[in-house]
């Protein structure tokens, strides 16, 4: 009998622990952010999808088409193009398009560019009403994102470079001179 | 067999799942029911298979980083620990001390985070709303920790062949030494909270009381056998990584019951604060990512890395024919063996301790369908 009274008891104890713990938290400061009017700080590390890296001198992207990425994605969500100018070395990045539907922020491709050309994007609202908003051109991305920064963005430009500077007369003509001296 | 309705008999077979709010996910529990007792409970699995292992023999070892996080998103570093390891072990990669630190430091971070989801979800089913919004709280606070250093919130995709994709840096240090001590503080208020509470010590003592024997024939692990009274835990059996120079106990309780797989994990949680604090203390210096071959070539041969996730024990086990891709990655997953046991213990209880046995299971489905 006295057993029973004292369950009863000890029963309503705990829950009055409870209820004291639960009254002390509901005079406890707010923790959580009312989103859509307040938004948290985003980690400078955070890992969106991919974009391209704008060059500020220049306005270029540093991609130089050695297609690492694409062979680095394991579910086969970038592909892109290049073409090389009349008189250029290097190749230019003309298109760059991620299937985002497919990708799952793994990381690779930033991770194995060898000159650095990608970087993650903080954006998160990624919400959409179709699947094709998921394909992303990056380059017209690279575009908008560079004309907010008040740059002309020269992404995909396949003038031919501008003429080097002229070297110095004599290696110039070095060649010749010793091709004359010989005949 | 799948229990069937039969008209001649005065039973209810009953669907529990697949979207069922108190399964987590898409585990449908078929359900012979004599009034509110359960005669026979039928788990029926597979509606999230995806086909991990496969992707994980037609894709690189690095292309698989991003798969282990989507088998298990309440410890997802966990499941790319043992990934790493394994393909370490084939491939003959030594891994830098620092690195090896920081696996730890951050898995058992997300070990915390993931018994705090379970602490949460446990008791939302069992009808107490409050807890969970505490617990999430404190999770909140790892998970920004972890994005921080790994960029993301639950996929992290952190652990890489031969070290880790980035270093820790002083916030992330300074955020979890604040994060140990208020966590000793919030361990108090949950058992004020929750441990101590009449209803829930009515409901979950006692309940599903899994003996010795079960868990062995089941191949059950983790908080399940050692709330069972079996102190197996990968880390002391099969030491791995650093965790042989780190000092912790494995917490254990006898009951077998709901309330001890409970104490078990909120012990563990008290562990696992532990190790991050020594890990801090001893973090050496150096590099995180040790001078990988491009192409790792696995093998020839085969791997076997099993490591306590935060469910169990969770194996990988790769064979390699010495090209860069897996011939054969087979993959142990802790909740699978954890489920199987449920139609064992679940005869004969009421409908409403099917729901406590299976949230004291901490079931994951996808690493179940994986």
């Amino acid at each position: 009998m006295i057993r029973y009274f004292q369950e009863i008891f000890s029963g309503l104890w705990s829950l009055l622990v409870g209820m004291r713990l639960t009254a002390r938290m509901a005079v406890a400061p707010t923790i959580t952010t009312h989103y859509p009017f307040d938004t948290l700080e985003i980690t400078p590390n955070f890992r969106g999808h991919i974009d391209l890296v704008i060059n500020p001198k220049t306005a270029r992207d540093k991609c130089i088409v050695c297609m690492m990425c694409q062979r680095a994605c394991p579910s086969g969500c970038i592909s892109l193009k290049g073409e090389k100018p009349e008189g250029a070395k290097k190749k230019v990045l003309t298109e760059y398009h991620l299937d985002f539907t497919k990708c799952s922020l793994c990381g690779n491709c930033v991770e194995t560019c060898p000159v650095n050309a990608l970087e993650y994007s903080r954006d998160y609202q990624l919400a959409g009403f179709s699947r094709h908003e998921f394909h992303f051109d990056l380059v017209d991305r690279f575009r908008q994102r560079a004309r907010e920064q008040g740059l002309d963005p020269k992404v995909g430009d396949l003038t031919p470079p501008p003429p080097k500077p002229p070297k110095p007369a004599a290696t110039e003509t070095a060649p010749d001179a010793s091709g004359s001296t010989d005949g | 067999m799948i229990p069937r309705p039969d008209p001649s008999q005065e039973t209810l077979v009953l669907n529990m799942g697949p979207q069922h709010p108190s399964t987590h996910g898409v585990l449908r529990v078929v359900l012979r029911l004599d009034g509110e007792y359960v005669l026979e409970a039928h788990p029926v699995i597979g509606y999230g298979h995806r086909m991990h292992e496969l992707m994980g023999e037609v894709r690189t070892s690095s292309g698989f980083y991003a798969n282990v996080g989507r088998m298990d998103y309440g410890g997802a570093l966990s499941f790319g620990h043992g990934h790493v390891l394994a393909v370490e072990k084939l491939a003959g990669i030594e891994v830098p001390p620092r690195a090896e630190y920081i696996r730890v430091i951050t898995t058992e971070m997300n070990r915390i985070a993931s018994h705090l989801l379970w602490f949460g979800a446990f008791l939302l089913d069992l009808g107490a709303f409050t807890p969970i919004l505490y617990s999430f709280d404190d999770r909140e606070f790892i998970l920004d920790l972890l994005e921080h250093v790994t960029g993301a919130r639950l996929t992290f995709s952190y652990h890489r062949i031969g070290g880790v994709a980035r270093d820790l840096d002083d916030k992330f240090i300074e955020g979890t030494r604040v994060f140990l001590r208020r966590m000793r503080e919030r361990l108090d208020v949950y058992d004020k909270l929750v441990t101590g509470n009449v209803i829930f010590r009515k409901r979950a003592e006692g309940v599903g009381v899994i003996d010795k024997d079960t868990v062995l024939k089941y191949g059950a692990t983790g908080p399940v056998a050692r709330g069972s009274g079996l102190a197996y835990d990968i880390r002391r059996v099969e030491p791995y990584s650093v965790y042989p120079d780190l000092e912790f106990e494995i917490p254990t309780a006898t009951e077998g019951d709901s309330f001890a797989r409970y104490r078990v994990r909120l012990a563990e949680i008290e562990q696992c604060l532990r190790i991050v604090e020594q890990a801090l203390d001893r973090l050496p210096d150096g590099p995180v990512q040790a001078k990988v071959p491009k192409k790792v070539k696995l093998g020839p041969g085969d791997a076997y890395q099993a490591v306590e996730a935060a469910r169990g024990e969770l194996d990988y086990y790769l064979v390699g024919d010495g090209s860069d891709v897996p011939y054969r990655m087979k993959i142990r997953p802790p909740s699978f063996s954890n489920l199987s046991l449920l139609g064992e213990v679940c005869q004969g209880v009421l409908l409403s301790d099917l729901v406590t046995i299976m949230g004291s299971l901490d079931l994951v489905i996808p690493e179940i369908d994986r």
